[in-house]
């Protein structure tokens, strides 16, 4: 009974791994109607909010834009070809990321794979994308590796800066401000215990020191706090002007609406991810009005507005003003690649996105040793628009507001 | 001898996978035999003694940190003794505390677990290391990976053969069917939980410390994810708890369906594994196996009435 038993299971596991040998072999397609783009992205999960912010309605845009405008010239082959898109769910898990490329790369045949959302899933899946020649564009991925990870796999590009980045600008302008007299010395840092949170506040807690201001609060908070009372009341009491949280969406939006209700209205009052939602000013009403935070846009961009009107008509909702633009100007880097190198060699592109310029909705971009280092680093809302204040590479565009509006008590 | 040169055979005949099998059933191979050793050391402990363990992932995640801790410190063999260590000492702090718990509070508590381990290296990363996230860079292959992880799966079915044949095994189903006729019959109950325990959880800690290559970044996030625990749960039911291929023969079949779901219906996959769930749970309440036995057995004696 044993015996019988066990060569059962043995002859099971031999089938199933013939059947899965064979359905490794590579389909051969001769006449191509179409040129095949897969994503997996995060629809369920931790990271579903945030793909269906940044990513997914980008790829949609872009995959729409493309078709309606007939495809894309293949001058070397002499056709010109619609997309077709193969796409997945990785459920937010690195693992289910790193099979879903392999199947995108191998079973699917795609002819480009676009990455998932955040900075573990791109790192995850770095190794997949330069194991088989992908080019990996990087476009939701923060991180201060980025010069390593980019000379360690070829194919990837890094588009969203360090830690770094992020708070050392915010930091240069307080000091401006300070200079000013608009300011006091005092600031306050809020952080969420996650990776995003833990990042920045490495980098602007040190950055702050050696700037000369005091910290009077730097404490984490842990993911998934709702109640911000105790914070809120803590930091009330110190006499800052500034106050920073590198926070998540959902402590974004409640940090908000708690220092309204406690009428802690400092005249500097920076938030992280979600400040740059389009669903920002919903929620903090005539409140949002001064808010800084994380990203920001060029005001003045008429591409961006055509940007965001095409996205706002076919997703239903704006886009954010960090993520999305940056998004959005990797597909059509990879689409000016594609065309320029004229068919689907994938190194040939690869080599064309490192070196070429591309005329995108965020302007003008040619990357440095495959990173992105023309980036809107801090933004404020003034006048209903996420507005770039200070960028890597350029001078901010707008000035901030300082002191922020105070804010309009809840009805 | 029959059967082991016939183990040894299908061992070697599986070495010899990623020779000829391309990259995505490779990874395919690393997804089962991953689940397939978590499932078969989850049975172990288990199985006979029927307490409902939910704190596998906590132990899987506990070795994949371990790996980004020390990956650029030690040698990579040193590394797994350590992760396996690390995985011992907390097996047996828990098992010492929480082995004479029963039903349904030893699983709320194996729950909690992984929920405090997650709280408690994050609370470490953020406030004494400052960075929440590793890297974690090694010469790994995913056919290393692959051939690591059948080198623990070989030998989690050999100490689990082991174990079903040795006393400490039928001690263990004796405490699992009743624990006061065991402790009468002298039974030492709590050391050989705590000894099948700590076996079960080492297991475990090395399933995460191998696939952690693979990864690249580690977060608690991404490691202790819950739904490791509750997978490894319903393959073992699947299968068969208290056979000694039960679990793998759940997590085989079990894993294809996930792999083909997801590329089928990324859009109703958690739909689709909630009601496969409950199915397994009220049509196969003791495996595939049992029920294909119980099948076999009304099958022959209907025949011997006839």
């Amino acid at each position: 009974m044993t015996t019988f038993r066990r060569r059962t299971v043995l002859q099971g596991m031999g089938v199933s791994a013939l059947a899965t040998a064979l359905a490794g072999l590579p389909v051969f397609a001769q006449d191509r109607t179409a040129i095949r783009i897969g994503y997996a992205v995060p629809k369920t999960g931790a990271n579903a909010a945030g793909a269906g912010i940044s990513t997914t309605p980008n790829y949609l845009l872009w995959v729409d834009d493309v078709n309606k405008a007939g495809g894309l010239e293949l001058s070397k082959l002499g056709v010109t070809l619609p997309l077709e898109v193969v796409e997945y769910d990785d459920r937010s898990s690195s693992e289910e990321l790193v099979r879903a490329v392999e199947r995108l790369a191998t079973q699917d045949n795609a002819d480009f794979i676009l990455p998932s959302w955040g900075t573990g899933p791109n790192l995850a899946s770095g190794p997949t994308f330069d194991r088989f020649g992908y080019p990996q564009l990087g476009a939701t991925a923060v991180t201060d590796m980025a010069p390593d990870l980019a000379k360690r796999w070829k194919h990837s590009f890094w588009l969203l800066g360090g830690g770094h980045d992020y708070a050392n600008a915010l930091v240069q302008l307080l000091v401006k401000q300070r200079e000013a007299g608009t300011i006091n010395n005092k600031v306050a840092i809020a952080s969420v215990a996650d990776g995003f949170g833990i990042d920045l506040s490495k980098a602007a807690t040190p950055a702050f020191t050696e700037a000369g201001f005091e910290l009077v609060y730097d404490k984490t908070y842990p993911l998934g706090t709702s109640d911000f009372a105790p914070i809120i009341n803590e930091v009330s009491g110190l006499g800052v002007d500034t106050f920073v949280a590198f926070s998540y969406p959902p402590d974004t939006f409640a940090l908000t609406q708690q220092s309204v209700v406690a009428n802690f209205s400092p005249k500097v009052f920076y938030l992280g991810v979600g400040t740059a939602f389009p669903i920002y000013p919903g929620i903090a009403g005539p409140n949002h009005d001064g808010v800084m935070g994380v990203g920001g846009i060029d005001p003045d961009s008429e591409k961006l507005a055509a940007y965001f009107e095409r996205h706002t008509a076919l997703n239903g909702q704006a886009p954010d003003s960090w993520a999305s633009a940056i998004t959005y100007a990797s597909l059509e880097m990879l689409q000016q690649a594609i065309v320029r190198v004229g068919d689907l060699d994938r190194e040939a592109i690869t080599a064309e996105l490192s070196s070429g310029e591309f005329d995108t909705v965020i302007g003008k971009v040619k990357l440095v040793d495959n990173q992105l280092r023309a980036l809107w680093t801090v933004g404020q809302w003034q006048g209903g628009k996420f507005v770039g204040l200070a960028h890597t590479e350029r001078d901010g565009s707008r000035d901030p507001v300082v002191p922020k509006p105070a804010w309009v008590p809840a009805a | 001898m029959m059967k082991l040169a016939l183990a040894l055979i299908a061992l070697v005949a599986l070495a010899f996978v990623p020779a000829f099998a391309g990259p995505y059933p490779l990874g395919l191979g690393i997804g089962i035999l991953g689940y397939g050793v978590l499932a078969t050391a989850w049975a172990m402990f288990s199985g006979p003694t029927r307490y409902i363990s939910l704190a596998t992932v906590a132990f899987f995640g506990l070795g994949a940190y371990t790996v980004a801790v020390l990956a650029d410190v030690l040698p990579y063999p040193l590394v797994l003794v350590v992760a396996a260590l690390v995985g011992l000492i907390v097996a047996l702090i828990v098992g010492l505390a929480t082995l004479r718990l029963a039903g349904i509070y030893f699983v709320i508590f194996t729950f909690g677990l992984t929920e405090l381990v997650r709280q408690l290296v994050t609370y470490y990363e953020v406030n004494v290391t400052r960075t929440l996230g590793r890297y974690v860079f090694l010469p790994l292959e995913p056919e290393h990976i692959y051939w690591q992880l059948l080198a623990l799966l070989a030998a989690t079915l050999a100490i689990a053969f082991w174990v079903r044949r040795s006393r400490i095994g039928l001690a263990l189903r004796v405490i699992g069917d009743d624990p006061v006729v065991a402790s009468h019959l002298g039974v030492r109950i709590t050391r050989t939980k705590l000894t099948l325990f700590s076996i079960s959880c080492v297991i475990m800690t090395l399933a995460g410390a191998i696939q952690a290559p693979r990864w690249t970044y580690i977060e608690p996030s991404i490691v202790f994810n819950p739904t490791t625990s509750f997978l490894v749960v319903i393959m073992a039911l699947l299968g068969g708890p208290n056979r000694l291929f039960g679990p793998l023969l759940g997590a085989v079949p079990l894993f294809l369906l996930f792999e083909w779901l997801s590329a089928n219906f990324p859009n109703h996959y958690s739909i689709i594994l909630g009601l496969l769930f409950i199915a397994i749970v009220f049509v196969l309440p003791n495996g595939v196996l049992a029920a294909g036995d119980s099948l076999w057995s009304r099958l022959t004696r209907k025949a011997v009435q006839s």
